[in-house]
Protein backbone atom coordinates (compact mmCIF):
# COMPACT_ATOMS: atom_id res chain seq x y z
CA UNK A 1 0.00 0.00 0.00
CA UNK A 2 1.33 3.29 -0.78
CA UNK A 3 0.72 6.78 1.13
CA UNK A 4 -1.51 7.97 -2.00
CA UNK A 5 -4.06 5.30 -1.24
CA UNK A 6 -4.31 5.71 2.28
CA UNK A 7 -4.93 9.13 1.58
CA UNK A 8 -7.49 8.40 -0.75
CA UNK A 9 -9.23 5.84 1.32
CA UNK A 10 -8.87 7.86 4.71
CA UNK A 11 -10.14 11.30 3.44
CA UNK A 12 -6.62 12.77 4.59
CA UNK A 13 -5.61 16.08 3.32
CA UNK A 14 -1.90 16.61 2.33
CA UNK A 15 -0.05 19.09 4.01
CA UNK A 16 3.22 19.42 3.02
CA UNK A 17 5.70 16.44 0.91
CA UNK A 18 3.58 15.57 -2.08
CA UNK A 19 6.50 13.97 -3.91
CA UNK A 20 6.47 11.36 -1.12
CA UNK A 21 2.76 10.06 -2.00
CA UNK A 22 4.23 7.02 -4.06
CA UNK A 23 6.53 5.76 -0.77
CA UNK A 24 5.31 2.38 0.16
CA UNK A 25 3.75 2.05 3.64
CA UNK A 26 5.14 -1.25 6.09
CA UNK A 27 2.49 -0.46 9.20
CA UNK A 28 2.34 2.64 11.71
CA UNK A 29 3.02 3.66 14.62
CA UNK A 30 0.84 6.10 16.80
CA UNK A 31 2.66 8.15 19.91
CA UNK A 32 2.92 11.98 21.01
CA UNK A 33 6.32 11.56 22.75
CA UNK A 34 9.13 11.78 20.29
CA UNK A 35 11.15 10.66 22.56
CA UNK A 36 9.47 7.28 21.94
CA UNK A 37 9.08 7.81 18.16
CA UNK A 38 12.73 7.55 18.01
CA UNK A 39 13.31 4.98 20.06
CA UNK A 40 10.01 2.40 18.73
CA UNK A 41 9.18 3.28 15.34
CA UNK A 42 10.63 1.26 12.64
CA UNK A 43 11.23 2.63 8.69
CA UNK A 44 8.07 2.77 6.57
CA UNK A 45 5.77 3.33 8.44
CA UNK A 46 3.11 6.11 8.76
CA UNK A 47 3.72 7.92 12.06
CA UNK A 48 -0.09 9.36 14.08
CA UNK A 49 0.34 11.96 15.79
CA UNK A 50 -0.71 15.30 17.33
CA UNK A 51 2.92 17.25 17.64
CA UNK A 52 3.02 19.76 15.13
CA UNK A 53 6.69 20.72 15.88
CA UNK A 54 9.24 20.86 13.34
CA UNK A 55 11.18 18.26 15.15
CA UNK A 56 8.12 15.75 13.92
CA UNK A 57 10.59 16.11 10.67
CA UNK A 58 13.75 15.43 11.94
CA UNK A 59 12.35 12.22 14.03
CA UNK A 60 10.45 10.89 10.18
CA UNK A 61 13.19 11.72 8.59
CA UNK A 62 15.93 10.05 10.94
CA UNK A 63 13.60 7.05 11.30
CA UNK A 64 12.83 7.10 7.40
CA UNK A 65 9.14 7.10 7.82
CA UNK A 66 6.57 6.81 5.20
CA UNK A 67 4.15 9.82 6.35
CA UNK A 68 3.27 11.99 9.21
CA UNK A 69 -0.57 12.02 9.97
CA UNK A 70 -1.66 14.61 12.42
CA UNK A 71 -4.82 14.19 14.24
CA UNK A 72 -8.51 16.67 14.73
CA UNK A 73 -7.25 18.71 11.84
CA UNK A 74 -4.16 19.86 13.25
CA UNK A 75 -1.39 21.63 10.67
CA UNK A 76 2.30 21.66 10.42
CA UNK A 77 3.90 24.80 11.81
CA UNK A 78 5.36 26.05 8.90
CA UNK A 79 8.64 25.28 9.44
CA UNK A 80 7.79 21.38 9.63
CA UNK A 81 5.97 21.67 6.49
CA UNK A 82 8.80 22.95 5.04
CA UNK A 83 11.29 20.37 5.95
CA UNK A 84 8.39 18.08 4.87
CA UNK A 85 8.37 19.74 1.56
CA UNK A 86 12.51 19.66 1.80
CA UNK A 87 12.95 16.05 2.47
CA UNK A 88 9.46 14.42 0.74
CA UNK A 89 7.77 13.05 3.80
CA UNK A 90 4.19 13.67 3.30
CA UNK A 91 3.06 15.33 6.01
CA UNK A 92 -0.97 14.04 6.09
CA UNK A 93 -3.93 15.90 8.18
CA UNK A 94 -7.17 13.64 9.15
CA UNK A 95 -10.13 15.29 11.24
CA UNK A 96 -10.54 12.56 12.96
CA UNK A 97 -9.18 11.61 16.42
CA UNK A 98 -5.83 8.93 17.16
CA UNK A 99 -7.87 6.65 18.34
CA UNK A 100 -10.99 6.33 15.32
CA UNK A 101 -7.90 6.88 12.78
CA UNK A 102 -5.10 4.32 14.25
CA UNK A 103 -8.02 2.01 14.11
CA UNK A 104 -9.17 2.81 10.16
CA UNK A 105 -5.45 2.60 8.98
CA UNK A 106 -4.85 -0.28 11.21
CA UNK A 107 -7.50 -2.77 9.41
CA UNK A 108 -6.69 -0.96 6.00
CA UNK A 109 -3.03 -2.27 6.48
CA UNK A 110 -3.55 -5.88 7.98
CA UNK A 111 -6.56 -6.59 5.41
CA UNK A 112 -3.69 -5.99 2.44
CA UNK B 1 33.46 38.04 42.86
CA UNK B 2 32.20 34.96 45.11
CA UNK B 3 30.02 31.71 44.95
CA UNK B 4 26.59 31.79 45.37
CA UNK B 5 24.10 29.17 45.74
CA UNK B 6 21.05 29.04 43.16
CA UNK B 7 18.30 27.39 43.32
CA UNK B 8 16.04 28.41 40.32
CA UNK B 9 12.49 26.04 40.60
CA UNK B 10 10.15 26.15 43.63
CA UNK B 11 6.39 25.58 43.76
CA UNK B 12 4.55 27.48 46.06
CA UNK B 13 0.75 26.48 47.74
CA UNK B 14 -0.34 27.90 44.87
CA UNK B 15 0.38 25.07 42.68
CA UNK B 16 -2.37 22.39 42.69
CA UNK B 17 0.78 19.94 43.38
CA UNK B 18 2.37 22.03 45.67
CA UNK B 19 2.06 20.76 49.64
CA UNK B 20 -0.08 23.56 52.02
CA UNK B 21 3.06 24.22 54.11
CA UNK B 22 4.54 26.16 50.91
CA UNK B 23 3.60 29.64 51.82
CA UNK B 24 5.50 32.43 50.92
CA UNK B 25 6.61 32.81 54.81
CA UNK B 26 7.93 29.18 54.95
CA UNK B 27 9.59 28.82 51.66
CA UNK B 28 11.15 32.25 52.55
CA UNK B 29 11.94 30.84 56.02
CA UNK B 30 13.29 27.55 55.07
CA UNK B 31 15.70 29.75 52.01
CA UNK B 32 17.42 31.65 54.43
CA UNK B 33 18.08 28.22 56.94
CA UNK B 34 19.48 26.69 53.97
CA UNK B 35 21.92 29.54 52.89
CA UNK B 36 20.08 30.25 49.83
CA UNK B 37 20.96 33.48 48.03
CA UNK B 38 18.74 33.66 45.24
CA UNK B 39 15.54 31.02 45.03
CA UNK B 40 13.49 31.35 41.42
CA UNK B 41 9.72 31.10 42.14
CA UNK B 42 7.97 28.94 39.44
CA UNK B 43 4.47 27.96 40.26
CA UNK B 44 3.22 25.68 37.27
CA UNK B 45 1.33 28.49 34.76
CA UNK B 46 1.42 31.30 37.08
CA UNK B 47 3.45 33.70 38.73
CA UNK B 48 0.89 35.15 41.00
CA UNK B 49 3.10 34.31 44.42
CA UNK B 50 6.51 35.58 43.09
CA UNK B 51 5.91 39.32 43.94
CA UNK B 52 4.94 38.61 47.50
CA UNK B 53 7.94 36.14 47.83
CA UNK B 54 10.29 38.60 46.83
CA UNK B 55 9.45 41.41 49.00
CA UNK B 56 9.46 38.77 52.04
CA UNK B 57 12.50 37.59 51.03
CA UNK B 58 14.20 41.16 50.40
CA UNK B 59 13.53 41.68 54.32
CA UNK B 60 16.58 38.30 54.78
CA UNK B 61 18.88 39.13 52.35
CA UNK B 62 17.44 36.51 49.64
CA UNK B 63 16.71 37.54 45.75
CA UNK B 64 13.58 36.35 44.17
CA UNK B 65 13.68 35.43 40.47
CA UNK B 66 10.04 35.91 39.26
CA UNK B 67 8.13 33.97 37.11
CA UNK B 68 7.14 30.24 36.28
CA UNK B 69 7.39 26.80 34.93
CA UNK B 70 4.97 26.80 31.56
CA UNK B 71 3.50 23.71 30.13
CA UNK B 72 3.64 24.78 26.39
CA UNK B 73 1.32 22.72 24.34
CA UNK B 74 3.90 19.84 23.02
CA UNK B 75 4.13 19.20 27.65
CA UNK B 76 6.99 20.69 27.54
CA UNK B 77 7.86 22.34 30.92
CA UNK B 78 10.20 25.58 30.88
CA UNK B 79 11.44 27.92 33.37
CA UNK B 80 10.48 31.43 32.55
CA UNK B 81 11.65 34.94 34.87
CA UNK B 82 11.70 38.61 34.62
CA UNK B 83 13.20 40.55 36.33
CA UNK B 84 10.45 43.44 36.74
CA UNK B 85 6.95 43.00 38.09
CA UNK B 86 5.18 44.76 34.82
CA UNK B 87 6.98 42.29 32.65
CA UNK B 88 5.73 39.78 35.00
CA UNK B 89 2.51 40.92 34.84
CA UNK B 90 2.47 41.56 30.83
CA UNK B 91 3.71 37.22 31.23
CA UNK B 92 0.72 36.65 33.48
CA UNK B 93 -1.88 37.68 31.09
CA UNK B 94 -0.47 35.98 28.49
CA UNK B 95 -0.69 32.55 30.19
CA UNK B 96 -4.13 33.82 31.66
CA UNK B 97 -5.02 34.53 28.03
CA UNK B 98 -3.57 30.49 26.78
CA UNK B 99 -4.30 28.38 29.95
CA UNK B 100 -7.50 26.25 29.03
CA UNK B 101 -10.69 26.84 30.85
CA UNK B 102 -10.65 23.48 32.78
CA UNK B 103 -12.36 23.97 36.12
CA UNK B 104 -9.72 22.40 39.03
CA UNK B 105 -10.96 19.92 41.21
CA UNK B 106 -8.97 20.61 44.60
CA UNK B 107 -9.55 16.63 45.63
CA UNK B 108 -7.92 15.51 42.57
CA UNK B 109 -5.64 18.07 42.07
CA UNK B 110 -4.79 19.79 45.00
CA UNK B 111 -5.57 23.70 45.85
CA UNK B 112 -4.53 26.55 43.93
CA UNK B 113 -4.84 29.26 46.14
CA UNK B 114 -3.04 32.65 46.63
CA UNK B 115 -2.25 33.95 50.64
CA UNK B 116 -0.64 37.20 51.89
CA UNK B 117 1.88 37.56 54.33
CA UNK B 118 -0.48 36.76 57.21
CA UNK B 119 -1.23 33.25 55.17
CA UNK B 120 -4.52 34.43 54.37
CA UNK B 121 -6.04 33.03 51.88
CA UNK B 122 -7.04 35.83 48.91
CA UNK B 123 -8.13 33.54 46.20
CA UNK B 124 -8.16 30.22 44.94
CA UNK B 125 -7.65 30.24 40.86
CA UNK B 126 -10.36 28.96 39.24
CA UNK B 127 -8.80 27.06 36.12
CA UNK B 128 -6.36 23.71 36.03
CA UNK B 129 -3.28 25.24 36.74
CA UNK B 130 -0.99 21.87 35.42
CA UNK B 131 -3.17 21.96 31.86
CA UNK B 132 -0.91 23.06 28.84
CA UNK B 133 -1.27 26.54 27.68
CA UNK B 134 -2.07 26.78 23.64
CA UNK B 135 1.21 28.47 23.00
CA UNK B 136 4.14 26.04 21.26
CA UNK B 137 7.51 26.25 23.00
CA UNK B 138 8.64 28.16 20.02
CA UNK B 139 5.90 30.91 20.18
CA UNK B 140 6.63 30.74 24.43
CA UNK B 141 10.57 31.16 24.16
CA UNK B 142 9.83 34.11 21.94
CA UNK B 143 7.52 35.76 24.13
CA UNK B 144 9.70 35.65 27.62
CA UNK B 145 12.68 37.17 25.29
CA UNK B 146 10.71 40.07 23.93
CA UNK B 147 10.25 41.05 27.64
CA UNK B 148 14.07 40.92 28.52
CA UNK B 149 13.30 37.32 30.61
CA UNK B 150 15.19 34.00 30.52
CA UNK B 151 13.70 30.74 29.14
CA UNK B 152 15.29 27.34 30.81
CA UNK B 153 13.56 23.74 29.54
CA UNK B 154 13.33 22.07 33.00
CA UNK B 155 14.04 18.69 34.16
CA UNK B 156 14.98 18.09 30.49
CA UNK B 157 16.75 14.34 31.75
CA UNK B 158 13.31 13.43 32.79
CA UNK B 159 11.46 11.04 30.64
CA UNK B 160 7.83 12.92 30.54
CA UNK B 161 6.80 16.59 31.11
CA UNK B 162 10.39 17.66 29.64
CA UNK B 163 11.66 19.01 25.97
CA UNK B 164 13.36 15.85 25.49
CA UNK B 165 10.68 13.48 26.45
CA UNK B 166 8.30 15.48 24.44
CA UNK B 167 10.27 16.33 21.34
CA UNK B 168 12.91 13.65 21.03
CA UNK B 169 15.65 16.16 21.72
CA UNK B 170 16.42 19.77 21.72
CA UNK B 171 15.68 21.72 18.57
CA UNK B 172 19.23 23.40 17.34
CA UNK B 173 17.40 26.76 16.75
CA UNK B 174 16.02 26.77 20.05
CA UNK B 175 17.43 29.99 22.03
CA UNK B 176 17.69 28.64 25.55
CA UNK B 177 19.32 30.70 28.40
CA UNK B 178 20.04 27.16 30.31
CA UNK B 179 18.84 24.10 30.50
CA UNK B 180 18.06 22.23 33.98
CA UNK B 181 19.01 18.77 35.08
CA UNK B 182 17.22 16.95 38.26
CA UNK B 183 19.29 15.74 41.04
CA UNK B 184 19.74 12.66 39.68
CA UNK B 185 22.24 12.87 37.04
CA UNK B 186 25.53 14.67 36.91
CA UNK B 187 25.80 16.60 34.22
CA UNK B 188 28.58 14.92 32.79
CA UNK B 189 26.64 11.49 32.67
CA UNK B 190 24.03 13.17 30.90
CA UNK B 191 26.74 14.85 28.44
CA UNK B 192 27.53 11.50 27.78
CA UNK B 193 24.18 10.37 26.03
CA UNK B 194 24.01 14.16 24.90
CA UNK B 195 27.14 15.51 23.50
CA UNK B 196 25.33 18.04 20.71
CA UNK B 197 24.61 19.59 24.32
CA UNK B 198 28.20 20.51 25.52
CA UNK B 199 27.83 23.79 24.70
CA UNK B 200 24.69 24.50 26.69
CA UNK B 201 24.90 26.11 30.64
CA UNK B 202 23.28 24.02 33.28
CA UNK B 203 21.56 24.37 36.20
CA UNK B 204 20.06 21.92 39.02
CA UNK B 205 17.49 22.85 41.12
CA UNK B 206 15.10 21.52 43.82
CA UNK B 207 11.95 21.55 42.10
CA UNK B 208 10.51 21.88 45.70
CA UNK B 209 7.28 20.88 46.51
CA UNK B 210 7.36 20.51 49.75
CA UNK B 211 8.79 22.69 52.48
CA UNK B 212 11.58 20.11 53.35
CA UNK B 213 13.04 20.68 49.75
CA UNK B 214 13.52 24.21 49.38
CA UNK B 215 16.99 24.74 48.53
CA UNK B 216 17.86 21.29 48.99
CA UNK B 217 19.49 21.28 45.49
CA UNK B 218 21.12 24.47 43.90
CA UNK B 219 23.50 25.69 41.51
CA UNK B 220 26.65 27.45 42.51
CA UNK B 221 26.80 30.63 40.44
CA UNK B 222 30.24 33.11 40.35
CA UNK B 223 29.05 36.49 40.65
CA UNK B 224 29.45 40.42 41.56
CA UNK B 225 26.35 40.30 43.55
CA UNK B 226 22.91 38.28 43.62
CA UNK B 227 20.40 40.24 40.91
CA UNK B 228 18.58 39.25 37.99
CA UNK B 229 21.33 41.01 35.53
CA UNK B 230 24.12 39.13 37.31
CA UNK B 231 22.25 35.71 36.85
CA UNK B 232 21.50 36.49 33.40
CA UNK B 233 25.44 36.95 32.89
CA UNK B 234 26.65 34.03 34.69
CA UNK B 235 24.74 32.03 32.34
CA UNK B 236 26.50 33.38 29.54
CA UNK B 237 29.76 32.97 30.89
CA UNK B 238 29.99 36.94 30.52
CA UNK B 239 32.80 39.21 32.34
CA UNK B 240 34.22 36.23 34.33
CA UNK B 241 30.78 35.69 35.95
CA UNK B 242 29.86 31.56 35.23
CA UNK B 243 27.68 28.64 36.65
CA UNK B 244 29.01 25.63 38.24
CA UNK B 245 32.19 26.15 37.64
Amino acid sequence: MKVSDIVEKLGLKVCSGKQGLNKEIEGGYTSDLLSDVMGNADADQVWVTLQTHKNIMAIASLKELAAVILVKGYEPEEDAAEQSNEEGIPILSSEEEAFELTGKLYKLISDE
Amino acid sequence: MRTFRVDLHTHTVLSPCGDLEMSPVNIVKKAKERGIDIIGISDHNSTLHAPLVKKLAAKEGIVVMMGAEVTTKEEVHCLCFFETEDNLAVFQKYLENHLPHIPNDSDKFGYQVVVNEEEEILKEVEWLLISAISQSIDQLEKKVHELNGLFIPAHINKMRDSIISQLGFIPPNLNVDALELTRHISKEAFLKKNAYLKDKTFIKSSDAHCIDLVGDVYTEFLMDEASFKEVKMALRNEEGRMVDF
